[in-house]
């Protein structure tokens, strides 16, 4: 009975839908930034065309791949994969780069601050959904888009290699199913090895009323000239520059590049190394830092209008 | 219950006081009118009662703080600024999408219903819409709330008067029914002055007049008089004169309006009049204002 009487208490008004405001907010950030999935779909048909111009050449550089010996033999073939994936990846990193940049900085620009902030959505969920994008939402997509990619190069690859009878080849040699776990640890890892750096941009664009680049890049180069001057050492630049340039070092186990190879080849499970990462303390004071930038940007938005 | 109450609430920038300590009682179901220059305070009193400002004094909307609960504030409350803030990358069916996502209170059907009467397409995106379309699309966003409070900044601006006049007969006609309440600023006030309950003006961050339609009909007259009764009428010490085809036109606070009869014709005065016989004086003549 009192179930009943609680229910018809409100009554007064429409009743209260449910909602998913984090949702929401998540769709509207992919509903304004299409260059999240765009950049790296266009980077994936760069990729596809390339392989389709040069497929007639493919049954003359395999044969010279069969040579070689087993490692360098196999190194010849993943190459093009590898690469596949590093240029749609290296695309996704500039698109979370800006994106983190204009997340807050672009609502006030526009005005619309005004419009989200007529809505029952605090702080806290606007910011941490705009968070997710580089930390959870471009990895997924970079992981989905570098699958499908490799996969029709496997397709093309086996069409062209058919007339010569060299299709199983790469099936045979090629580590699929390795090569993906090996991308999916890689994607996950880089992306809590950069969280500061996606933290700082957040809060920055919500901080600066212009130039906002200038504002997330002049301080630290401020800082690492005055570091050089000062005490003659260059340790902040390295750790700035360690961010950036990602996680490797620090989640893989580096093996010497075989020759021939232009790019550092990971195709073994045993070159991950998740014990590595998890208990460097480079990856915990990152997430923390990242932590301390993302709430003083929730903190920072509450007091932030149109500029 | 006020709708907003506050007591001393006070917004300085810097050394710039937008606002100083003003105290403010708006009651349910009241439409008040909140009238002043640029630089007045009228939107940093808004923005505070939105929850979008940290302000300085007591501040109860709908009972809540809005400074530290404007989330859940928003539920019950609708604000509509001018008409620039919907976000131009977005189309009209991925607001409707969002603002059924995340506010308990939308109506979406009702929403879509307000929309069929326009000539907004659902595809469109808000950049493609004119300034008047968009806010017909804000209008039938915020009236598809079942909200308390309706806050409008400037809401009609920069619209043409067809559009102007069909945002408010929309909102009285569709929207208002008694135990909402509406706060609105706007310069185009002679186009609300038949639409409001209250009336407040507010000047350099302070309130120069609040009052009530019924006690702003009742206390302000204006006569234009006759040039025979010009002196008798002076002698009456009007508020504000001024002249139109030759002839002087009078404003006068609680002056008996049969005594008022004799001199000219009596009418009530438009907000705007009042407005300058308040405040624009003693913007350009400090010195004559001070007798």
């Amino acid at each position: 009975m009192s179930i009943e009487v609680n229910e018809s208490q409100p009554a007064a008004h429409t009743p209260v839908r449910p909602t998913r405001p984090f949702y929401w907010s998540v769709r509207r950030e992919l509903w304004d930034n299409p260059s999240i999935y765009m950049a790296p779909l266009i980077a994936a048909g760069v990729v596809l065309l390339g392989c389709l111009l040069t497929a007639y050449r493919l049954p003359q550089m395999r044969r010279a791949a069969l040579l070689l010996e087993s490692t360098r033999q196999r190194a010849a073939i993943e190459m093009h994969y590898d690469v596949a994936a590093l240029m749609i990846m290296f695309t996704a990193f500039i698109v979370a780069v800006f994106y983190s940049l204009d997340a807050l900085h672009g609502e006030r620009r526009d005005r619309s601050i005004l419009f989200w902030k007529s809505m029952p959505v605090s702080d806290r969920i606007t910011v941490l959904s705009k968070a997710v994008v580089p930390l959870v939402i471009v990895p997924l997509l970079t992981f989905i888009i570098v699958q499908v990619t490799q996969l029709i190069m496997l397709l093309i690859t086996s069409a062209a290699l058919a007339t010569s009878g060299l299709a199983g080849t790469t099936w045979a040699i090629l580590p699929i199913f390795r090569l993906s776990v090996i991308l999916f640890y890689g994607l996950i890892t880089s992306a809590l090895w950069a969280a500061p750096l996606y933290g700082w941009l957040l809060l920055v664009g919500g901080y600066a009323r212009r130039a906002t680049f200038l504002w997330a890049v002049l301080p630290w180069l401020a800082l690492c000239a005055i570091e050089k001057i000062v005490m003659g050492t260059a340790y902040l630049a390295h750790m700035v520059g360690q961010r950036v340039t990602g996680n490797f070092e620090e989640a893989f186990v580096v093996v010497q590049y075989p020759k021939g190879a232009h790019v550092p080849i990971v195709d073994r499970l045993t070159q991950l190394d998740p014990l590595k990462f998890l208990s460097s303390p480079g990856l915990w004071i990152g997430l923390i830092v990242a932590a301390g930038f993302i709430a003083a940007a929730i903190q920072q938005r509450r007091y932030r209008g149109p500029l | 219950m006020a709708s907003i109450e506050a007591r001393g609430l006070r917004k300085a920038f810097g050394t710039t006081v937008a606002l100083a300590g003003i105290n403010l009682r708006v009651e349910e179901g009241r439409i008040l009118g909140l009238i002043g220059p640029n630089g007045a305070g009228k939107s940093t009193a808004l923005n505070a009662i939105l929850g979008i400002t940290p302000f300085e004094g007591e501040l109860r909307v709908l009972g809540r703080d809005p400074w530290n609960e404007r989330d859940r504030l928003m539920r019950d409350v609708c604000f509509i600024a001018d008409v620039a803030v919907l976000p131009r990358w977005m189309r009209v069916s991925q607001a409707l999408d969002y603002v059924a996502g995340v506010h308990p209170r939308f109506d979406r059907a009702q929403a879509e219903g307000f929309l069929a009467k326009t000539e907004i397409k659902r595809t469109s995106k808000i950049r493609q819409l004119s300034k008047g379309m968009v806010a017909q699309l804000h209008l039938a966003l915020v009236m598809a709330i079942d909200a308390k409070l309706l806050v409008l900044d400037e809401p009609t601006l920069g619209l043409d008067i067809l559009y102007r006049k069909a945002f408010y007969d929309s909102l009285l006609n569709d929207y208002f029914d008694g135990s909402r309440t509406i706060v609105v600023t706007t310069h185009q006030v002679e186009e609300i002055q038949h639409v409001l309950t209250d009336l407040m003006f507010i000047n350099h961050g302070r309130i120069v007049l609040e009052c009530s339609m019924e006690e702003f009909e009742a206390r302000y007259a204006e006569v234009m008089v006759h040039p025979d009764h010009l002196a008798e009428a002076q002698a009456l010490r009007p508020i504000h004169s001024r002249q139109m085809f030759g002839r002087s036109i009078l404003l006068f606070d609680h002056v008996d309006r049969e005594q008022l009869a004799a001199l000219g014709e009596v009418r009530t005065p438009g907000i705007a009049d009042l407005f300058v016989a308040l405040m624009g004086d003693k913007a350009s003549a400090p010195e004559g204002a001070a007798k």
